[in-house]
């Protein structure tokens, strides 16, 4: 699947396109098919998202989704070595997912 | 230390309120990205995986106590209650909002200092010898040359749009503690055989996906004629760098390709047209800044004993503190490298605290180093063991400098955009390996850098071992490389073969340590024992015999 990500022009922070809006959290994310070059273009210039792209990922048997590439990954959680940073502070277990 | 003067703070002043009308804009979105991103990267505002990044500038390192202070209260007022300390001495912020930076920049020049020229292709951040003006060996302080250096170059008009970034740094004694023959412009102030001071110029060096050495290319320059002699380098490299690829755009490139005879003499004959310019600043401004960086009011006929009852407190005195030139005083080194730590990161709580102790045990001034610590410069051998139990107290107190566990490490891929794999868990694997097995205590020296991409932030070329890491088909990769040194011994690490996994690079590291173990000879480091038996034995160990 193709999904869209970038960061929130304000904040910086991670966002993943789910639709309609941007949300931090990669399990919202749709896949766009081959509407990502229409969407980013509206959505950049709705000052909406920042420094905006698409990528490959895959969707799990439980309907998580999964970048394809470890940066998305990384993006996608926060810093491993700072899991209370993370989006997933309460799960020791939340880095392994990147790796 | 320096203090600005009413030009300093004007134009800072000035430029925070421009980047405030640029940020305003780009919210309104009458700037583009675009538009946009080369204004924010000239205040040092990079966006990274996760936020935007401030880096903000440490001129050769150099703080006082209401800086640190200001430092702390940014990470606690706008980010996340934590800072980072980098490989050239400044300290950057990982969760920056947009809205913020204008603001940050408004808190940080109330105690003069700025983001300015933290990014982007033109002259970085000045770096130096983080015992400037304390160490028992330098000839002189290399500090009023690197602010003088610092003024000639911000704002520059001439070198604001170099074919690529441009660092250098200023040094004063035989010990290198900059790299800085790893510069773009390595600096080192000289004594010469009638007393008089000179600056040694080594041109051409740096780290990155080409590494090289800085070769000498003029052995004596007068220093009132320092910044002429600079300009002269800076405009031969302006002129004839590589601006039509990225990758060969340094000035190590330039003087690699035309070799450094014709780089000489094309900075000879340039230096000769400048001499009759007239640009060098009058030497009363080199008088002016030199004041700001006289020596503090040491005591005299203190004592020069410690008591080494404590053996704990004994084994940092050896590790962590640095010869002095007033008798009775030591320059202290704060690891920021706890085991299982993350190499650079101070909370903000410990960068009050280190505030606290520069203030009351420093003369109100601490330092960055390059190696991502912070140093006291001049503590009272007396009161040292009263600053040790506050530091042991508060998680600050680890004796490694320069042993193993005191790894430069980048922020690799947990948070750069540039990284290609992870460098923290590794240093923070590797201390921990170390300090369970016990073997960290039998290594003596041993200085090992890790970065997570071919850019070398963590400087793994220079490492006695270095790791670099690398996208392998999607998945983090570690090369091992073995004999580097950015010390005045520089030499660059040789790949020690094919690469490792995260945890297969952390065993190769014990390896080779361990081969060091069984090999050396009375006396020698890591890089000693290697630099005489070569890396055959390394690979054996590593790959198994061919």
């Amino acid at each position: 699947m193709k999904i869209l990500t970038g960061n929130d022009l304000k904040t910086g922070a991670v966002v993943w396109w789910d639709g309609t809006n941007w949300s931090l959290h990669v399990e919202d994310a749709i896949d766009v098919g081959d509407q990502a070059e229409e969407i980013l273009g509206r959505e950049e210039a709705a000052r909406r998202v920042n420094a905006s792209y698409a990528i490959e990922a895959m969707r799990a048997d439980d309907g998580s989704v999964r970048p394809a590439h470890i940066k998305d990954r990384v993006r996608a959680l926060g810093p491993t070595v700072r899991p209370d940073l993370t989006l997933k502070p309460a799960d020791p277990e939340a880095g392994n997912w990147v790796i | 230390m320096y203090k600005y003067d009413q030009y300093d703070q004007a134009m800072v002043d000035a430029r925070v309120e421009e980047f405030r009308d640029q940020t305003r804009r780009r919210l309104e979105g009458k700037l583009t990205e675009d538009q946009f991103k080369p204004l924010r990267l000239m205040n040092g505002l990079y966006l990274q995986l996760h936020a935007y990044m401030l880096r903000v500038a440490v001129p050769y390192g150099t703080l006082d106590s209401r800086q640190m202070h200001a430092l702390a209260d940014i990470a606690d007022k706008y980010d996340r209650g934590y800072g980072h300390f980098t490989t050239r001495q400044n300290i950057q912020y990982n969760w920056i909002k947009l809205e913020d930076a204008p603001d940050i920049l408004a808190d940080l020049a109330k105690v003069e200092m700025h983001a300015i020229q933290t990014s982007g292709n033109c002259i970085r951040n000045i770096s130096s010898d983080q015992f400037a003006g304390a160490a028992a060996d330098e000839v002189t302080d290399p500090r009023p040359y690197a602010e003088l250096l610092r003024q000639w170059s911000s704002f520059h008009p001439e070198f604001v749009a170099l074919p690529r970034k441009f660092k250098i740094a200023v040094i004063a004694s035989e010990t290198d503690r900059a790299a800085m023959k790893l510069h773009d412009i390595g600096i080192r102030i000289v004594r010469n055989d009638v007393g008089e001071l000179g600056a040694q110029f080594y041109v051409g060096g740096g780290m990155g996906r080409t590494p090289m050495i800085a070769p000498l290319i003029r052995d004596f320059v007068p220093l009132d004629q320092l910044i002429t002699y600079s300009e002269a380098c800076l405009r031969v490299y302006n002129r004839y760098g590589r601006r039509d690829n990225k990758f060969k755009a340094r000035i190590k490139i330039l003087v690699h390709e035309m070799g450094a005879d014709e780089y000489r003499r094309q900075v000879d004959e340039e230096f000769a047209h400048l001499l009759g310019q007239g640009i060098e600043p009058p030497f009363a401004e080199l008088e002016r800044i030199r004041t700001y960086f006289e020596d503090p009011a040491f005591k005299d006929r203190l004592s020069d004993t410690v008591d080494r009852s404590d053996p704990d407190f004994a084994l940092w005195v050896d590790r962590n503190c640095h010869a002095h030139k007033q008798a009775g005083y030591v320059s202290a080194t704060i690891s920021l490298k706890p085991v299982g730590g993350i190499p650079g990161d101070a909370s903000a709580a410990q960068m009050h605290l280190m505030a606290e102790l520069a203030r009351e045990y420093s003369f109100d001034e601490c330092r960055v180093t390059h190696a991502q610590n912070i140093v006291l410069p001049h503590v009272e051998k007396a009161r040292l063991y009263a600053l040790w139990q506050v530091l042991e107290e508060n998680g600050l107190g680890t004796a490694n400098l320069d042993q193993v566990g005191d790894i430069i490490a980048c922020p690799g891929l947990d948070y750069c955009s540039l990284a290609n794999a992870r460098s923290i868990p590794l240093a923070q694997k590797i201390s921990q390996r170390f300090a369970a097995n016990g073997k960290g205590d039998t290594l003596g020296e041993l200085k090992l850098k890790i970065s997570g991409c071919i850019n070398a932030c963590g400087h793994h070329h220079a490492g006695h071992i270095g790791i670099l890491g690398v996208d392998r088909k999607g998945r983090e990769n570690y090369q091992l490389l073995l004999g580097g040194s950015e010390a005045e011994d520089t030499s660059l690490g040789k790949i020690t073969g094919p690469g490792f996994d995260e945890d297969g690079v952390v065993d190769a590291v014990e390896k080779a340590a361990d081969i060091y173990l069984a090999r050396r000879e009375d006396g020698e480091r890591f890089l000693d024992t290697y630099r005489r038996i070569g890396m055959e034995p390394f690979k054996e160990a590593l790959y198994g015999q061919a």
